[in-house]
């Protein structure tokens, strides 16, 4: 059941100064869903826009057009403050930078508790605090952590902290926006495993933003591969990872560096994924594309079905065999 | 060509004394590629820049000593130091965006450098400046530019351009990779890596990212709370690696291909370098700690043709029950 | 699966910069300046709330005495050239000086905060609004305006100087208390408390404002630095009140009986020296508040380093 869903969802900057105006597509003409208890990872490399989705989705851009649903019903339909207290309830989400998402002035009840406040109402102070414990011990820190301050924790602990924050609430669904890439790696593997077993255990989903295909891999469902803006790749994660359609999700794939694997041979690709302005129609992956032809330039690409379950927005991508084309 | 022999750095605080870099080995010999990998807080950091003798107050070397091209550099005056920097042995930042000043162009950098080391004239230092920005792949053009008219990838490549002005024979890098992407990352590592064949440098290479230097670097170091706990050739460690912290690590990353299967990490958190553990620093996290590893510190102990800190080596032990990788 | 979750560290990694540790008192702890300059302030805080233990003069001002005595053992400091007790103007001046540093700096400070915040956070016309009126006042030559102001208030009663210094000192305050919180609009935890669903007015006030403490109190310190000084300038060129007890009134009369020419230099020394002095107090006291934002600035204390062997 699809939890929540966005359809033609764009987000353009106006850059420069006043004499010379000129529009930054962050994001453009973007359909994605994510159902319950699912975690879906949004891949894609810095200025690719993933960041932007997940502040569009958290409400904190409104979005330039298109349209975000959740549960159905169109974001810009919450209007009153309790509608708009309740998405957020529902939604909330974890950020990157351990050392700054936590207020370094306050003890980390501080947050937990704020969040209780705000959006369960029905509890009084007491079930408030012992909510707090329930939230701490559930993502794997001690209960004594309530009454440190964050300069005391690690980083990793911080993080835990943040999910916890957000599982106060009771989600539906989570946005983490790359939780684990300031982390130090041995960290991180604890960290994700937290996340699957927060969908196990509490039943949540997670957006998981991230710029690492491989953790990506681990934690997640379904994959979807964005690059300069647009969706170009979408799928089971295994599908994507096995059978890539887009050229973009194997340039992606054959960088990973994998000392199990034999280095693969050298692409030219310097690896400069483009700062979108004013772009004209086409492919926006046209220039760095080794297989790239004459529709490329002309027509930008939607995202096709290739495969059950599987799309790819590329001309030159080809469906599987097995599906029959409509 | 480098050999470093029980280096120690530690950090002046208002109570005892942190001591970041604990009696580190290393040898670096000419054209090769060292990688020194480890977690935030392991000293990685802090060796390199020891090496570099770039540590000001509050760090300073307490022991041992760094032997480049037969001189020490510990005792060396800055004058003697001035010499051999960037002629000899040049240094690439972690961030080029840190490293770069952003209001002068990059040939103006360009010519800075070279003033300060050598004494070439204005067409010299123009040509070579240009000659090394095509090494990297640079447009010499951009030598007009500003910092935040290249792109990061570029940036950290101009950075590399300029710390092959003199064509070292050792070239020390601060994860120079770490603010880039996935894609940019492989690009920048085979043009090091290129650029090492075509121009015969050493390279000793410092990040947190194991999986990034095992197809590039010849020697392998593993570093934790200050100590080295093991080296070796690269593909040894990968394969067979014989200390659990490195076993660990190296269980940390995911892989996107092969089987999906739930991995641990390491748990816990590198330790308090103001408090270390007794015993084996890492023997609080470890999965086979034993009971005298909490008393006893272990030396590096010799396993085939890698060397390890852990009691489990230790020649006067039973043949190991579990080595598998 | 749970033991895979458990997060058992216990100790954060070296890099983690434990601020105010100890807090305000831990900070002083550390710092020979703020421990001067807080002996200075407690010195001249005893001297304001008990006058009468220091002298037994219980009216300074009144010409009681022979004029022009030197230093003795009936008046430490000697007497004025009206006939007045020195040392007993001296210690009674000390509370109003006082109070104008302190509730001058406080206002001035609150002033600075309010206006300073609310310019960053919200940023588009309001803050262009507030930087504007922010700028004009930081612009303006203050000497010409306090004595336009003065001049104008008529008789420079106490409170007319203690409005006078806090409309001319706290825009300075309230273009840093802007930067600094420009600097920290980014920071994820705001974003959060957005994203939470806060009201502005609460993340302002609860989330921005603790985070700044230490600006807040070394702007206050400022303030009152600011204040000492000019109010004693705006007393030595009279647009004080010439009948009142305090420092800068007795610089006033001194000049005004040129002290200095005729004898009694102590009578213009000792008030200079005595504003000089609080001043210097609160500059102590704040560089207590810049060691602690700033570990950098902390003296490293020096354990001789052993010169390495080769």
């Amino acid at each position: 059941m699809t939890l929540l869903e966005t359809v033609g969802l764009t987000k353009h900057f106006k850059i420069g100064g006043n004499v010379s105006r000129r529009t930054l597509h962050a994001v453009d003409d973007v359909n994605l869903s994510i159902d319950r208890q699912e975690i879906v990872a949004l891949v894609g490399e810095s200025g690719s826009g993933k960041s932007t989705i997940a502040r569009l989705l958290a409400r904190v851009y409104q979005p330039t057009s298109g349209e975000i649903r959740y549960q159905d019903r169109p974001l810009s339909s919450m209007r009153t403050r309790r509608q708009s207290l309740a998405y957020r309830g529902d939604v909330p989400m974890v950020f990157q930078d351990p050392f700054s998402s936590l207020n370094p002035a306050y003890r980390v009840a501080h947050g937990i508790m704020r969040g209780l406040k705000l959006h369960r109402r029905d509890l009084n102070r007491a079930q408030r605090r012992e909510e707090a414990l329930r939230v701490i011990s559930a993502v794997g820190l001690a209960p004594g952590v309530l009454d440190r301050y964050p300069h005391e924790l690690s980083g990793g602990q911080r993080q835990r902290v943040g999910f916890a924050q957000a599982l106060a609430y009771r989600p539906k669904l989570i946005i983490a926006d790359e939780p684990v890439s300031m982390l130090d790696v041995s960290i991180r593997i604890g960290l994700l495993n937290l996340m699957t077993a927060l969908r196990e255990q509490e039943g949540v989903s997670i957006l998981y933003i991230t710029h690492d295909i491989a953790s990506a891999r681990y934690v997640s469902d379904r994959l979807l591969v964005m690059y300069a803006g647009h969706i170009v790749e979408s799928g089971p994660v295994e599908d994507v990872l096995a059978r890539p359609k887009h050229p973009y999700t194997q340039l992606l794939l054959s960088a990973v560096p994998d000392p199990r694997a034999p280095l693969s041979t050298d692409s030219a690709d310097q690896g400069e994924p483009p700062r979108v302005i004013d772009p004209k129609p086409g492919c926006r992956f046209r220039w760095r594309c080794p297989l790239a032809i004459d529709v490329c330039e002309r027509v930008t690409p939607e995202l096709r079905l290739l495969a059950p379950g599987h799309s790819a927005a590329c001309h030159v991508a080809t469906p599987e065999p097995s599906l029959s084309e409509p | 060509m480098l050999e470093v022999r029980g280096l120690s750095v530690e950090y002046a605080t208002d109570g005892a004394p942190v001591v970041a870099v604990d009696g580190v080995d290393l040898d670096v010999a000419a054209g090769e590629f060292v990688g020194v990998v480890g977690e935030s807080g392991c000293g990685k950091s802090t060796l390199l820049f020891a090496i570099a003798r770039l540590l000001s107050p509050p760090a300073a070397i307490t022991a041992g000593s760094i032997v480049f091209k037969g001189h020490n550099l510990v005792t060396m005056t800055e004058k003697q130091l001035n010499a051999l920097r960037w002629r000899d042995c040049s240094v690439v930042m972690q961030s080029a965006m840190n490293a770069l000043n952003p209001i002068t162009t990059i040939g103006a950098q360009f010519r800075d450098v070279a003033h300060a080391h050598m004494d070439w004239s204005p067409d010299e230092v123009a040509e070579r400046s240009a000659e090394v920005l095509r090494l990297v792949g640079i447009d010499p053009i951009h030598l007009k530019s500003y910092p935040h008219q290249l792109s990061g990838g570029m940036r950290q490549r101009a950075m590399i351009a300029m710390a092959l002005l003199f064509t070292p024979d050792l070239v020390i890098m601060d994860e120079p990779t770490s603010a880039l992407d996935v894609v940019a990352q492989r690009s920048l590592m085979v043009q090091i890596k290129q650029l090492q064949r075509q121009l015969g440098f050493a390279v000793v290479f410092v990040t947190h990212d194991m999986s990034l230097v095992s197809h590039f670097s010849d020697q392998l170091l593993v570093m934790y709370a200050g100590l080295i706990v093991e080296v070796g050739p690269t593909r040894t460690v990968f394969d067979s690696p014989a200390h659990p912290y490195s076993r660990g690590l190296l269980e940390a990353f995911p892989s996107i291909r092969g089987v999906r299967r739930p991995l641990t990490g390491i748990p816990g958190s590198p330790p308090d370098l103001a408090r270390p553990p007794s015993g084996c620093r890492f023997h609080p996290r470890c999965p086979v700690a034993m009971p005298e590893c909490a008393t006893t510190e272990p030396p590096l102990y010799s396993v085939g043709r890698a060397q390890a800190r852990c009691l489990l080596h230790a020649p006067e032990r039973a043949p190991l029950s579990e080595v598998r990788s | 699966m749970t033991a895979l979750l458990v997060d058992t560290s216990g100790a954060p990694p070296v890099e983690t910069v434990a601020r105010r540790r100890g807090g305000f008192l831990g900070a002083v702890r550390r710092s020979r300046k703020a421990q001067v300059g807080l002996a200075m302030l407690f010195v001249f805080c005893v001297f304001a709330v008990v006058p009468q233990l220091f002298t037994s003069v219980r009216h300074p001002n009144d010409l009681a005495f022979a004029p022009r005595l030197p230093p003795s053992g009936a008046h430490w400091l000697g007497t004025t050239a009206l006939g007045q007790d020195i040392w007993a103007q001296l210690v009674y001046g000390t509370r109003e000086s006082l109070v104008i540093a302190l509730v001058a700096g406080a206002f001035a400070t609150l002033l600075s905060v309010v206006v300073g915040v609310s310019a960053a956070y919200l940023r588009g016309v309001g803050d262009e609004v507030l930087s504007m009126i922010i700028n004009i006042f930081l612009v303006i030559p203050t000497f010409p305006l306090i004595i336009i102001l003065a001049t104008y208030a008529g008789k420079g009663t106490l409170p007319v100087v203690l409005i006078v210094l806090i409309v001319t000192g706290w825009s300075y305050g309230a273009n840093q208390l802007r930067a600094q919180t420009l600097s920290l609009r980014n920071r994820d935890f705001l974003e959060a408390a957005k994203i939470r669903g806060e009201r502005r007015s609460y993340v302002i006030f609860a989330e921005v404002l603790p985070t700044m403490t230490s600006l807040i109190l070394a702007t206050f310190l400022g303030a009152a630095l600011y204040s000492v000084l000019t109010a004693a300038g705006l007393q030595f060129i009279g647009l004080g009140d010439p009948n009142s007890i305090s420092w800068g009134t007795m610089l006033y009369w001194a000049q005004n009986q040129q002290a200095l020419q005729t004898g009694t230099p102590l009578w213009s020394i000792a008030p200079g020296l005595c504003v000089a002095l609080l001043g210097a107090s609160f500059a102590l006291i704040n560089y207590a508040f810049d060691e602690i934002s700033n570990p950098a600035l902390r003296p490293v204390r020096g354990r001789r380093r052993r010169r390495a062997r080769g």
